[in-house]
């Protein structure tokens, strides 16, 4: 489903972010990137996203040669890749609603197909009633269930998570990853970035560990 | 289509929704521009007005002869008679001195000082309409009468006329060079006015773009934000016409009538007020796509 093939990617000035990554994910794992920060998971994710391109290697999304995609046929790409982020990236002059609709919109969903994926995100994300309040109004652990709710409603095949619980308290923290969790039970791939090992330790799941720019190593998971 | 017709209905809201957030700022923005098509727009009505001032006349190739003031009366009076028998004269009318003096003390108001003059300094005059209005024909009637030995003066009263027609035509060449220019100055208005949104937005756009929204949906909102400004502006503009036309239309009417006329202001027409605003939207449009086409692209996710 995702395949690094030697991927390099160095930023002006000559700092290596990413130095020779290969691995694969296979369709319906769910893997952790883990890794100090620095270590380059958010620009691995930002290179599955297209939002920057590597200086050398391969990436594959979806068994497509990300390089072969041109910048006009990006947004179709987008639209099939959940994303979610650490600073949540709502829109606050929106409802949760809107904001959950967004991606349905732009893939030109109709009002009734939208109305019925929105509310089912957002149950699943346990927000169901708040549909027309603004992300202001909620807690930092709501926004980013809005943000999740919001990369799962148009169900992608492929999620990708850059800290998704970095400003969130432990237990909150451990109820997004139980919701990732069963995303993953349904078939979803999950490529989710984190620097909390504590959070991860019990779950089964496997680990890419990244330390500058490179994959250090590939386990699988579990209590170890 | 409905899904699609839907987003631009949704759209268009949306573009309204945000212009009454900001009345103030959105009010100043449709004014420059109005101001910006009104004047084009009120120019081309004035000439338009002009033109029809100095169409009434165009045809009528009158023209008038002054005898000279130690002519008497009666032999003015024969000599009229003789040039209406001219096979190339249509009519004549002739102004007895007594009666324009008449004429002029009751409608000028200068009465008084008229007293202070001895005797009459009008003299008899002929008003000669050609059989034919070319312009030829004119010169050679006139010619003839210049020639009589009582004539003092033959005025062609047509020349002003096309003076003023020539004027007219100039003015409506300056008029398009101004409406060209202002066009320009609408769109770069409107397309200023969106930069300054995009930049605003810069946020919403990113996270659009994020999410898988193309350029074209990521553009729309903008370009019927363009469109709103310009047809507003256009509408006001419109109303900036009517205005004027309305305030001036009285004083106007007076004033021709000074003139025994009953020339009245005519405002721009229906095509026109269409024209004005179709074109006010699509200067919008395009302004907004200029913007769009230089500053989106810019906005990219970090």
């Amino acid at each position: 489903m995702i395949r690094f093939e030697n991927v390099h990617k160095r930023y002006e000035g000559g700092r290596d972010a990413l130095a020779g990554v290969t691995f694969s994910l296979a369709r319906g794992e769910l893997a952790f990137l883990t890794g100090p920060s620095g270590a380059g998971k958010s620009t691995l994710l930002r290179l599955i996203a297209l939002i920057e391109r590597p200086t050398r290697g391969t990436v594959l999304v979806n068994d497509q040669n990300t390089a072969r995609i041109p910048r006009r046929r990006i947004p179709r790409f987008r639209q099939r890749l959940g994303v979610v982020f650490q600073d949540h990236k709502l829109l606050y002059d929106r409802s949760v609603f809107d904001n959950v609709a967004l991606p349905l919109v732009i893939a030109g969903a109709s009002r009734r197909e939208i109305d019925k994926r929105v509310r089912a995100a957002l149950d699943q994300v346990g927000l169901l009633g708040r549909e027309s309040s603004r992300p202001v109004t909620l807690s930092t652990g709501e926004q980013q269930r809005v943000g999740i709710a919001r990369a799962i409603a148009p169900r992608p095949d492929v999620l990708i998570a850059d800290e998704p619980t970095g400003n969130l308290d432990p237990e909150l923290s451990a109820e997004i990853m139980q919701l990732f969790a069963r995303f993953n039970e349904v078939g979803v791939t999950l490529l989710i970035a984190t620097h909390d090992l504590e959070l991860i330790e019990h779950m089964p799941h496997r680990r890419l560990r990244l330390v500058a720019g490179r994959i250090e190593s590939d386990s699988a998971g579990g209590a170890s | 289509m409905r899904r699609y017709l839907d987003l631009h209905r949704r759209n268009l809201v949306d573009a309204l929704r945000r212009l009454g957030r900001q009345p103030f700022a959105t009010l100043l923005t449709v004014l420059v521009i109005a101001i910006a098509l009104a004047l084009p727009a009120g120019l081309r009505v004035l000439v338009n007005n002009l033109g029809a001032l100095s169409g009434g006349w165009q045809s009528a190739a009158d023209f008038t002869v002054y005898f000279k003031r130690d002519v008497p009366t009666e032999r003015a009076r024969a000599l009229s008679r003789d040039v209406a028998a001219r096979p190339d004269v249509a009519s004549v009318q002739f102004i007895d001195r007594a009666a324009a003096l008449a004429e002029f003390r009751a409608r000028s108001g200068f009465g008084a000082a008229l007293d202070a003059l001895d005797g009459n300094p009008l003299p008899d005059a002929l008003v000669v309409r050609p059989a034919n209005g070319a312009a030829g024909d004119v010169e050679g009637v006139a010619a003839a009468l210049r020639k009589l030995p009582e004539t003092d003066l033959v005025q062609l009263d047509t020349q002003w006329v096309a003076r003023l027609r020539a004027m007219l035509a100039l003015a409506r060449r300056l008029g398009d060079g101004a409406t060209a220019l202002l066009a320009i100055a609408v769109a770069i208005v409107v397309g200023n006015t969106i930069r300054l949104e995009i930049q605003n937005r810069s946020p919403e756009i990113e996270i659009t773009k994020l999410v898988g929204g193309s350029d074209v949906f990521i553009r729309r909102p903008f370009l019927y934000l363009g469109v709103c400004y310009g047809l507003a502006g256009a509408a006001l503009a419109c109303l900036l016409i009517f205005g004027t036309l309305a305030a001036l239309g009285p004083p106007v009417r007076d004033l021709a009538a000074l003139y025994d006329s009953r020339f009245a202001l005519a405002g721009p027409s229906l095509r026109e007020t269409a024209v004005l605003l179709v074109a006010g939207a699509l200067l919008g449009w395009a302004g907004a796509l200029l913007a769009t086409a230089r500053h989106l692209r810019a906005v990219e996710p970090r």
